[in-house]
Parts: structure tokens; C-alpha cells; sequence
């Protein structure tokens, strides 16, 4: 039943008669708030379950089991050796430093390393696989049962939350080359520079339930990958891709089937294929459908996830053991096995060289400068631990902290360049926080400046600041001048003001920076503003 | 005389018994792992697992998956004994023992140091390639899927 509250009688806005007009309230008890309320209730109940597959290039000279370059970017077809080219006579020799890589990724992530380990064929026809199959690890692979630590980011700062996630393997397998689809003439072109480079798989226990944890716990295994060395963590490059298997079922029902979504490759893409992929099997299944367990691919462009045709088969990979490899050793200088005249790999003084890993350097942080866990994470994230630590010295932290991440850190995360490739010297940076604490420049002026310095348009912070004339104005003539003629010419915001509206304030202070070039001190500006209307309406 | 040619009949004889002997006595020392007399054990069929029935999408899958031309009947009878005599492997017994993986188990894997030694040989990997465009191989497009050959396969004949 909908009953009328607050009426009030006014006049039609179109044909001027006379009309009474009331807020309406539709009761709780009515029939249709009732069943929407159910409708959001039921779609609250599916649980998504979501396991990822991550693809990591290891950052390697050579490829996996043949001498040919890994360099990205390399000339078309010219990084290619004869194995790789599947060329017959040719056998896998494995590369020692790929071993090591996946060995120290795998303590990073507290695996149980296992001693000895084995390589399989894993069988599939496509144009990019000249051999027919790819050599992988899957039944014995180099690690299993890890956990890895992320923070997932909310809404405000301290609604950073800390999740755990199980690692079940992490193996050592080949790339495939790359194939480029020319649809309007009918064929693929293919590259084998990429074919037989050392990719290690990371496969997780399905223990993810959103699309921001896949996509921040990614965020953090790839900032582990790059401190390790072990990856360059460059996504748009191709250096990883991630593989997500989604499902939905309702809470104490068994899994339901599982869909999987392939490629993913920057971090916006995992969080959006993978909400996409959950609305689509959940409506799917509430109007009595049901999931089947293909393959699809994310288009980026249209934001959905699309079945891959030649994938609509279910592949039956026939998996056997790489017969031209012997298991994979690793050793310890604690056996007591006789030292043979091969290299071999000893996983205890890998484990010496592990450098400072992003959780240690969170917690120094933390501990150290009492920043809330959202602050440590992002200034770890953004490589900039070092330069913290410089440029804090003596200043108060938190505000300090704040200049930094939003003044700086977040351009060039923009920009997707490291503080090194930025180009913006710390000397700036203390400098500029400097002017910004004793009234002399704005913080959008900051920004120019900053934006400029990353753009190479000028030598120094002082040089461009001089040379676009920011230097912020503080001079209380001029700015009530500026607040005079801005009140005169905006009539209509001024009465909007008075009337209640807080909003046509901000307005006016937008007036007052286009006027003023960025230079005027908004807080200046804002008292000044207020005090004159207040005057003015008296 | 007839003493004589006894006598060296009886020398040979005696020559090629120690000579019998000097050898049964070396095969001895290794002891062989052949057993000294044919073993014959009968298969129960009904022992084995059962085969599954062979019906045409099946067929047409395998033949997908491992570009193998089954063509007509015969090839299909032909798979099903086949599948019938590896299926005689179900009667060993292999608890407890640990399955060998390849000949080269023991043998110690050979890594190689991380430095570039192959590659910028364009024209050697080109040089096989049907076609080739701008230095690519040419490869027909991997989405659309092959024509399916409606084969009736009681006769081998092909209907596309």
C-alpha cells in the first residue's frame, strides 16, 4: 500500500495548473518490494569459486631446453634453434639457471620442494606447437603445497584486509610461439621466437571467491616474481598471463561446473573477466540453464567473455613421460651423495641468496614508521621502499606519506613506469614537498610539475616551475579581488549558495583556479568566498 | 686297430662331454633369468576390463585428437583387438613396486649454463616452409574447425 508523505501544492511545471506533489513511500509489506528483495537475496546466495593459473616467463638468457635468445622483441623467426623449430635429430638439454629460478620462486612461496622431479609430454595440435606436444611437468612437478599472503584493498584505507592462498604446484613448462590471426586473408602467421621459452606454471587452490582477490593477489605474487628476479612481471609484454577456472554454487551443495578463461593479461582484465564470467554463469543457472565446461577467451574491448571455437572439444591431452629426459635432481650440500662431475642445483644456498622479500619489507614499514597496512603494501608495491626511507627523514610521516603516494606514486603507476624509469630525482621530490608545506605551490601545480619532470620538459622541479610561472599566490589583495569579480560574475551560484546548496561553492573555488592559472590558495580562497557571501547576504 | 679308433672315439667323446660341461658350469655362474623350460599361463578374457563400445562419435574423436584415418570397418576391428591385447597387461601384478618411467632413470641430467648458443639461422628454419610471408611460416587460421569427412565407415567410402 503506498501512502503519501510530506504533499506540498505547487504548479505544473509544463501547463502551470495547479498540482499537489508528495514524496512516495512504498511500504515494506508491498508485493513488489517483496520480490525484489528476493531477487537480490537469491543472487547474494551463489558462492563463485575461482582457482588461477599463472604463467610466468622466467627471466632467463636462453630459453628452456635449447641455447636460442629469450629477448623480448627480438627480429621475427630469428631467435629460433633447430629444437625449437621441432626439426628431427634434436634432443632438450635443460637450463640451469631456469631451474634455479623456479626452485627460489618456489621457497619464496614456502613450497615443499621435491627432490626429484619429472618432465611429461603434454600432446596438442595448433600451428604455434611444431613438435605436436609440450614438455611440462605434470604429475611430478618441481613444488607443491605453498601459501602465499596478499592484501585485498577496499573501499577506504583501513579496509585493507590480509588473505591467504593456497599454492598446489609450481612446474616448469615450455611456451608456444605466437601465432597472429589474419582473419580477412584466412591464416595465422607464426613466430617462434617465444616457442620453447621457460614459462613457470603457478597453480592455486581454488580459494578465491572475488574478482578484486584474483586480481590483488596477482598484484602481489607479481611484485614477488620481480624482487625475486626471477620475472620482469611486465603483463602488457606477455611476461605473464594468467588462466582462471570459475565456478558458482550455493553454500553446502557441491561444486558446481567450472568454466575456464584464458589469457588474461593485465591486472583490470582479471578482475573484470572474471566478475563478468560469475554474473554470466550465475544468470545462466537462474533461468535453468546449465554451465558447460569449455574454454573461453576475454575480450577486452566489449568487457565479456566469449567461448573459443577450436577449443569446443574436451582435449584429451594424452600425457606420457618425456622419454629423452632423466627425473630432475636437486640436491642439498648436506647429502651425502658423492659429488659427481656435473652442475647441479643445491636448493640451501639458493635459499641463502633469496633477497629481502616484499612481506619482510611491508613489515619494516610497518614496524618501523607505523603506516597502516594499505600504505606499507603500496609504497612496496611501487618499489619505492628505499626512497621512503630517504626523503622521511624529519618530516611527519603520515602527511609525508600521503604527498608521496598521491603526488607521485600514483603518475607514474599510471604510466606503468618503476621509480628508476620516471626520471624524477628524490632531490625533486623533497624539494617540491618542501614548497607544498610552506604555501608555495598548490597541489595540482605539484602535479604539473611532477607530469613535466616525467615528460622531460625541464631540468629540475625549480626550472619548470618557473618557466609555467606556478608559484602559488598568497598575496590577500589579490585574492580578494579574484573572489570580487568571481562573485560578480556568477550571479547565480552566489544565490544558490545562500540558499543552501554547498555544492555551488566548490564551483566558485573551480572559477578561482581556472582564473588564476592554479596559483591561487584554495583554502585562502574558500574563507574568503564564504566571508564575502555571508556579508553580501546581510 | 678297432683298439685305436675305440680309444679315439672314447678321447673325442670325453673331449666334448668336458667341453659340454666346462660350458653348462660357465651359463651356471650367471645365473640366467630365462627359466629352463617354457611357461604358459592362461588369460581368463573374463579377467580383463571389459572393452567399451566403439560407436562412430567416439571414433571420430580419437580420429580428431590423434590425426590417425581409421577408414572402414577393418580399421576398427583392428582397434578393438588391439585395445583386447593391451588389455592383458591388467594381469600383472605391480603392488608395491615402483613404476619405471624410462630406461635413462639413473642416469644424471645433464643442465646447461644460461648463455645463448643457438639461433639467428632465419633462412635454415625458413627453408622447409610451404609458404612463408615477411619472414612468418603461413599456417591456416586455428579457430574454425576442419571440415568434418562424413565417412561411412562400414564400406570406407567418403561423404563430405
Amino acid at each position: 500500500m503506498a501512502t503519501f508523505m510530506s504533499m506540498r501544492f505547487t504548479s505544473c511545471k509544463l501547463c502551470g495548473h495547479p498540482v499537489r506533489r508528495g514524496i512516495v513511500n512504498v511500504s515494506k509489506l508491498s508485493k513488489r518490494y517483496k520480490a525484489t528483495k528476493l531477487k537480490q537475496a537469491d543472487t547474494l546466495v551463489w558462492e563463485p569459486v575461482i582457482g588461477l593459473e599463472i604463467h610466468a616467463q622466467i627471466a632467463a638468457n636462453a630459453k628452456l631446453f635449447s641455447g636460442a635468445s629469450s629477448q623480448y622483441g627480438g627480429a621475427v623467426n630469428t631467435q629460433v634453434s633447430f629444437l625449437d623449430s621441432a626439426l628431427p635429430g634434436t634432443l632438450p638439454v635443460l637450463n640451469k639457471r631456469c631451474v634455479e629460478a623456479g626452485v627460489t620462486t618456489a621457497i619464496a612461496l614456502g613450497c615443499t620442494i621435491n627432490k626429484v622431479s619429472r618432465f611429461d609430454r603434454k600432446h596438442y595440435f595448433y600451428a604455434d606447437l611444431p613438435a605436436g606436444y609440450q614438455i611440462t611437468q605434470q604429475n611430478h612437478a618441481l613444488a607443491n603445497n605453498g601459501e602465499f599472503k596478499y592484501f585485498v584493498y577496499g573501499k577506504y584505507e583501513t579496509d585493507c584486509v590480509e588473505k591467504s592462498a593456497r599454492i598446489l604446484q609450481l612446474q616448469l613448462e615450455q611456451d608456444s610461439g605466437k601465432s597472429l590471426h589474419d582473419d580477412i586473408a584466412g591464416r595465422s602467421l607464426i613466430d617462434l621466437n617465444r616457442a620453447g621459452c621457460a614459462l613457470m606454471e603457478i597453480v592455486t587452490a581454488p580459494d578465491f571467491h572475488t574478482g578484486s582477490d584474483a586480481k590483488s593477489f596477482v598484484r602481489d605474487i607479481k611484485m614477488l616474481l620481480v624482487t625475486l628476479g626471477t620475472c620482469d612481471g611486465k603483463m602488457s609484454e606477455g611476461s605473464m598471463r594468467v588462466d582462471a577456472n570459475i565456478s558458482v554454487h550455493k553454500p553446502g551443495q557441491p561444486l558446481g561446473v567450472r568454466s575456464e578463461v584464458k589469457n588474461l593479461n593485465s591486472l583490470t582484465s582479471v578482475k573484470k573477466a572474471i566478475d563478468y564470467e560469475i554474473e554470466r554463469q550465475i544468470s545462466v543457472l537462474e533461468n535453468g540453464g546449465e554451465v558447460i565446461n569449455e574454454t573461453r577467451s576475454f575480450d577486452v574491448d566489449t568487457g565479456e567473455t566469449l567461448p573459443m571455437r577450436d577449443k569446443e572439444l574436451k582435449q584429451d591431452y594424452r600425457f606420457m613421460p618425456e622419454p629423452n629426459l632423466p627425473p630432475l635432481r636437486l640436491y642439498y650440500t648436506t647429502d651425502k651423495s658423492p659429488s659427481g662431475t656435473q652442475q647441479r642445483v643445491y636448493v640451501d644456498i639458493l635459499e641463502k641468496e633469496i633477497p629481502m622479500l616484499p612481506r619482510d619489507k611491508r613489515n619494516y614499514l610497518i614496524e618501523k614508521y607505523g603506516l597502516n597496512s594499505y600504505r606499507a603494501n603500496f609504497i612496496v608495491n611501487a618499489l619505492a621502499v628505499e626512497l621512503f626511507d630517504d626523503l622521511v627523514k624529519g618530516k611527519n610521516i603520515k602527511s609525508f606519506s600521503d604527498f608521496l603516494m598521491h603526488q607521485f606514486l600514483n603518475l607514474i603507476s599510471q604510466r606503468d613506469l618503476t621509480v628508476a624509469e620516471s626520471n624524477v630525482m628524490s632531490s625533486d621530490i623533497d624539494k617540491l614537498y618542501e614548497w607544498y608545506q610552506h604555501r608555495e605551490l598548490s597541489l595540482e601545480n605539484i602535479q604539473k610539475i611532477v607530469t613535466g619532470l616525467i615528460e622531460k620538459q625541464g631540468a629540475s622541479a625549480r626550472e619548470i616551475a618557473e618557466t609555467l610561472d606556478l608559484w602559488q599566490i598568497n598575496d590577500e589583495k589579490y585574492l580578494t579581488d579574484l573572489c570580487k569579480q568571481i562573485i560578480e560574475e556568477n550571479p547565480k551560484h552566489v544565490a544558490k549558495y545562500k540558499r543552501g546548496k554547498k555544492r555551488a561553492l566548490d564551483r566558485l573555488i573551480g572559477q578561482a583556479k581556472q582564473k588564476s592559472n592554479g596559483k591561487a590558495d584554495l583554502s585562502t580562497v574558500n574563507d574568503i568566498l564564504i566571508k564575502m557571501m555571508k556579508t553580501g547576504a546581510e | 686297430m678297432f683298439v685305436y679308433s675305440t680309444m679315439a672315439l672314447r678321447f673325442i667323446v670325453r673331449s666334448l662331454l668336458t667341453k659340454r660341461m666346462k660350458y653348462l658350469s660357465s651359463i651356471n655362474r650367471y645365473r640366467s633369468k630365462l627359466p629352463d623350460k617354457p611357461v604358459w599361463i592362461e588369460i581368463n578374457l573374463k579377467d580383463l576390463p571389459e572393452i567399451p563400445e566403439l560407436t562412430v562419435d567416439m571414433i571420430k574423436h580419437i580420429e580428431r585428437l590423434s590425426l590417425v584415418d581409421f577408414n572402414n570397418q577393418q580399421g576398427i576391428e583392428r582397434l578393438h583387438s588391439a585395445i583386447s591385447y593391451a588389455n592383458r597387461l591388467a594381469t600383472v601384478n605391480t603392488d608395491g613396486i615402483e613404476p619405471m618411467y624410462s630406461v635413462l632413470e639413473d642416469s644424471e641430467l645433464m643442465l646447461h649454463e644460461d648463455s645463448i648458443t643457438e639461433g639467428g639461422c632465419r633462412s635454415n628454419i625458413l627453408q622447409n616452409a610451404s609458404i612463408v610471408d615477411e619472414d612468418y611460416f603461413v599456417a591456416p587460421p586455428g579457430n574454425i574447425p576442419l571440415k568434418q569427412n562424413n565417412k561411412n565407415f562400414n564400406t570406407g567410402e567418403s561423404v563430405s
